[in-house]
């Protein structure tokens, strides 16, 4: 039987801001245990949550910027269940009215275009952090701490509809979702610090079936590659237990990442009765037209608006106008590469960026924003192959010498120094193919009898003795021209 | 017997004080004195003569400024035990808290200091605010100056026993469903639950976040106006807190402006200074449940009022028997999560003996807390569960907006006010309910009400019942939104026509 892996994605991107959501003290990464914790995060009696403005408007950014819905009243609830890294023992999320609802997230697999609806957004507060390991008690006996650091910092919850049906989708999807809030500047994007982590709601049904089958949580997936292996793992054992007779239940599981495996957490059975209710201490939450309207006006180009923009009015294809909206970084050097060129040339840029650039970037495993050829001297350049100085075969190579930091980096001066400029004088040029045509009488008397093919050779032979240095558009012309 | 208890008012105190004829030390020492002779009633949980004397000398410095002090500075007041203090411990009056001592002060409790209001300690309460006679206490009852054996209502019953028996000035108390009001009526003090989200909730010990609000407890209206005027205000740390009370900023001064324009307006009027004033009575108030002795007293302070030139209109809150159930879903719903807290991980009772986590928390939780806070746990989480929340909570939300319309329909055409008792009967005595604790969540049908709509309401002492030594009966006074000004010069004008409120117990 051929299967379909259904998944949805639920990703906790932690938002930005200084100070946490419910309190003033600080979200910085790393602090000495419990140094960034006060009597909100600490849940001491009679402290009470006051809601960080800052966190909203991440949000209201990220509803904008996904073409959801941003709800003019939502309402904070209360998640009710005991954990000791939970000081309330309840936690402060959105229940039935989150304040993005909606939306929808595009981006390519294998070159496809796929768009991804979202079902909503919403705000929530982060957990503390239980220590198991390492940690000692005050008398030196095994005992588990708690870190309240983490206690209060902000999350935007963003669930997306079950509409992806292959690990790569998802990928696909995720590392989208994470370029967007990394490009809008609501979250830091780093997953090691646990800043954007997924949890993947995975089902197979027999191709064709229209129902959805059961479906597992698989949480604790903390980068894309471990996301792919653990929804593969997960639809794998789904089916295999289904061809072997068995049936899916309902369930929570974790990815253990060394084991490549995921296991069983608590079943449906087990699962919490959270016992939501609207917390009484926070009034809902007003979002006034003009709010959302100060919040628009602050943002940055969006990556759908500029991908059509370069589109529409650069010329580029969907496809490369998607790559070069991946990340902001990635977009502002190819415009300002493109800004150096004369118009019309921004296609020959993004093949640049895509190509070249994006190449030796990948080869060194560098961010873009250190990479050592600057947009101002790649559009240099740029524009020796537009004006037929080298072609670019050989742009390559200065490129080449451009990175590694030859003559200052500066492209002419390469071209100068190692001798690069093409040969576009004609008389050169004529010299060469008579020499050629001296040496190849059989070739020559192959050309009159009809043979393309021997043409070719003749202009192999004309580029060979040019050292590649010769323009080919010229070469061609003028060899035409003799064979008359 | 303390020395401020030589001066009638916080006014006429404030001038001794400031002419320098008594000193804040003075009436600091003597009060913590007479609180010591007075231990028996229980009213005081936490007393540290070295910090009240701090503040004492404090306020005497700013005294030294004679009419630039702060309008409280020396004015010895107590807090109840449910407002968290850097200075005293901070227990709820429950096991749970019996050693916690908070690292903040709760707004409160600073503004009244800031105020110059010497704090003499701390009062005892029913745990975590939960019951009305206040032997829901960890550390025992506290009991009723006019009688040791009655109970002094609750949850604020050391509040009031304080400020009856003369220990302190005034007290800070707190009303989730009546609290202020229930207590000093069953004392024969006066006190008043202001509207919802004048008075910051921060550092006030969460019961029903939805319903508590703090407010004071004192002799008479005057002084209470003392005290919620520099008590008021908007907190940002309180985001239930209001800004703006009706188009007026919330902060202090606005209560008391509100109290003198109603009192010149009442002046102007002569000698039926009340004139054109409509009482709503509410016929639900008289039912069957009334006891006669406290049907008299409220007849009787209507009949005054009436006297001073209002009118009595009879009006219908068709759902104040609804409102026993509905808060009773509503304030156990927010109680078992705001209590959540309480698991022994970070401060607070920790069990000795578990085996695991989840054996640590229940246990401490079951060890810490008593059978009050258990029993409304149990309640408030069983109508929050999955296949509950629909016909319980969800349903008394239905309610409780229906109150709401009932009230506001009532201010609306009918009635300025709305008067009635505040409890059924006077002070039980001590120990009468302690088989059927429902019995006391039905004594509360007169004041749940106006908790669940948030309005103003306060209580003065009217008159005596009671079959053996004489009991006091308070008179319920229920405002539209932010009208606490107007209803302390009411009030002011009841007292000045009457002396109910300058009755004392005799000493045991």
């Amino acid at each position: 039987m051929e299967w379909e892996i259904v998944i949805g994605l639920e990703t906790h991107t932690q938002l930005s801001t200084q100070s946490k959501i419910f309190s003033d003290s600080s979200t910085r990464f790393g602090a000495e245990p419990n140094t960034q914790a006060n009597e909100v995060d600490m849940a001491l009696p009679g402290s009470l949550p006051v809601l960080n403005k800052g966190a909203v408007e991440r949000a209201i950014q990220f509803g904008l910027a996904v073409g959801a819905h941003v709800a003019p009243l939502s309402i904070f609830a209360r998640k009710n269940y005991f954990y000791p890294d939970l000081p309330k023992n309840y936690q402060i999320s959105q229940y039935e009215i989150p304040v993005v609802q909606g939306g929808s997230i595009s981006f390519f697999v294998d070159g496809v275009e796929k768009t991804v609806n979202l079902t909503r957004a919403h705000l929530e507060e982060d957990a503390g952090k239980s220590l198991h390991e390492d940690f000692t008690g005050p008398h030196g006996e095994s005992s588990t701490g708690i870190d309240l650091n983490r206690a209060g910092t902000p999350l935007l919850e963003i669930v997306s509809e079950p509409e992806m049906r292959s690990a790569a989708e998802a990928v696909a999807y995720a590392r989208a979702l994470h370029s967007l809030v990394v490009w809008l500047g609501i979250c830091d994007g780093n997953m090691q610090e646990g800043s954007f982590r997924c949890d993947a709601n995975v089902s197979v049904r027999p191709k064709g079936q229209k129902e959805f089958g059961t479906r597992s949580e698989i949480k604790n997936v903390n980068s894309f590659r471990f996301l792919e292996r653990a929804i593969l793992f997960e639809a794998r054992r789904q089916i295999e237990l289904i061809e072997d007779g068995g049936t899916v239940v309902q369930e929570t599981r974790l990815y253990d990442a060394d084991r490549d495996e995921t296991r069983s957490m608590r079943s449906k059975e087990d699962a919490h009765d959270y016992r939501y209710f609207p917390d009484p201490d926070l009034p809902p939450l007003v979002i006034a037209p003009e709010w959302i309207e100060q919040v628009r006006a602050a943002m940055p180009e969006l990556p759908r608006h500029k991908r059509e923009r370069f589109e529409q009015a650069l010329g580029l294809t969907a496809y490369d106008a998607a790559q070069l909206t991946m990340d902001r970084d990635t977009s502002d050097y190819f415009e300002r590469t493109a800004a150096a060129l004369p118009n019309g040339q921004a296609k020959l840029a993004a093949n640049w960026v895509l190509g070249e650039v994006s190449a030796a970037l990948n080869r060194e495993e560098r961010e873009i924003g250190a990479c050592p050829v600057k947009p101002t001297a790649l559009a240099s350049l740029i524009a020796r192959i537009i004006d037929g100085t080298i072609s670019n075969k050989i742009a390559r190579e200065v490129f080449a010498a451009m990175w590694s930091g030859e003559q200052g980096g500066d492209a002419d001066a390469i071209i100068e120094a190692r001798g690069l400029k093409q040969i576009s004088d004609t008389g050169a040029i004529g010299a060469m193919i008579d020499e050629v045509l001296a040496a190849n009488p059989a070739a020559v008397e192959e050309y009159r009898a009809g043979k393309q093919k021997a043409f070719n050779s003749l202009v192999g032979q004309v580029m060979k003795a040019a050292k590649g240095k010769a323009n080919p558009q010229q070469v061609n012309d003028l060899l035409r021209q003799k064979l008359g | 017997m303390p020395l401020h208890n030589e001066f009638d008012s916080i006014a006429s105190l404030r001038e001794a004080l400031r002419a320098r004829r008594v000193s804040a030390r003075e009436l600091a020492t003597s009060a913590l004195e007479a609180a010591h002779a007075r231990a028996d009633l229980n009213a005081f949980l936490h007393i540290d003569a070295d910090l009240t004397l701090a503040e004492a000398d404090a306020a005497d410095r700013l005294l030294e400024q004679g009419a630039q002090a702060p309008a409280l500075a020396g004015v010895p007041i107590a807090h109840k035990d449910l407002f968290v203090t850097q200075g005293w411990r901070t227990t709820a009056a429950s096991k749970m808290l019996a050693q916690y001592k908070s690292p903040f002060d709760a707004t409160v409790v600073s503004r009244l200091q800031n105020a110059g209001a010497v704090s003499l300690g701390k009062l005892n309460c029913d745990e975590f605010a939960m019951g009305s006679g206040n032997e829901n206490s960890a550390f025992g009852p506290a009991r009723n100056p006019w009688d040791p054996d009655a109970v002094p209502g609750g949850s604020s019953g050391g509040s009031a026993a304080a400020v009856a028996a003369g220990l302190a000035m005034g007290a800070t108390g707190t009303d989730t469903g009546g609290s202020v009001r229930q207590p000093s009526a069953l004392c024969g003090v006066s006190g008043i639950k202001p509207t919802y989200g004048t008075v910051s909730r921060y550092g006030m010990i969460a019961y029903g976040s939805s319903l508590d609000q703090a407010g004071p407890i004192a002799r008479h209206a005057r002084d209470l106006l003392e005290l919620l005027d520099p008590m008021s205000g908007f907190d940002p740390r309180d985001a239930t807190s209001l800004e703006a009370c009706d188009g007026q900023k919330n902060e202090p001064g606005r209560i008391h402006a509100q109290f003198v324009s109603a009192a010149r307006e009442f002046d102007a009027a002569g000698s039926q200074p009340l004139k054109g004033l409509r009482i709503g009575v509410p016929g639900e108030f008289f039912g069957a449940g009334l006891a006669p002795d406290v049907a008299t007293a409220v007849e009787a302070a209507l009949a005054t009022f009436e006297s001073l030139g209002a009118e009595r209109v009879a009006i219908s809150l068709p759902r104040t028997e609804l409102a026993i159930p509905t808060y009773y879903v509503i304030a156990p719903a927010e109680a078992s999560s705001n209590l959540s807290r309480y698991d022994g991980v970070r401060y607070g009772h920790r069990a000795q003996q578990y085996s695991d986590l989840g054996e640590m928390t229940s246990r401490s939780r079951t060890e810490g807390f008593g059978p009050e806070v258990l029993r409304r746990i149990m309640v408030g989480t069983y109508v929050l569960s999955h296949g509950y929340y629909d016909a319980y909570y969800l349903q008394a939300q239905r309610v409780r907006r229906m109150i709401v319309n009932d009230f506001q329909q009532a201010f609306a055409g009918q009635c300025d006010v709305i008067m009635g008792p505040v409890t059924p009967t006077v002070a039980k005595r001590i120990g009468d309910n302690r088989e059927d604790p429902v019995a006391d969540w039905l004594a509360d049908i007169y004041t749940l009400g106006v908790s669940l709509a948030g309005l103003p309401a306060m209580s003065v002492p009217c008159g005596f019942g009671g079959s053996g030594k004489p009991l006091p009966v308070g008179l319920q006074i229920i405002g539209n939104y932010f009208s606490e000004g107007r209803l302390l010069a009411l009030a002011d004008r009841f007292q000045q026509a009457t002396d109910w409120h300058q009755r004392k117990p005799e000493l045991a």
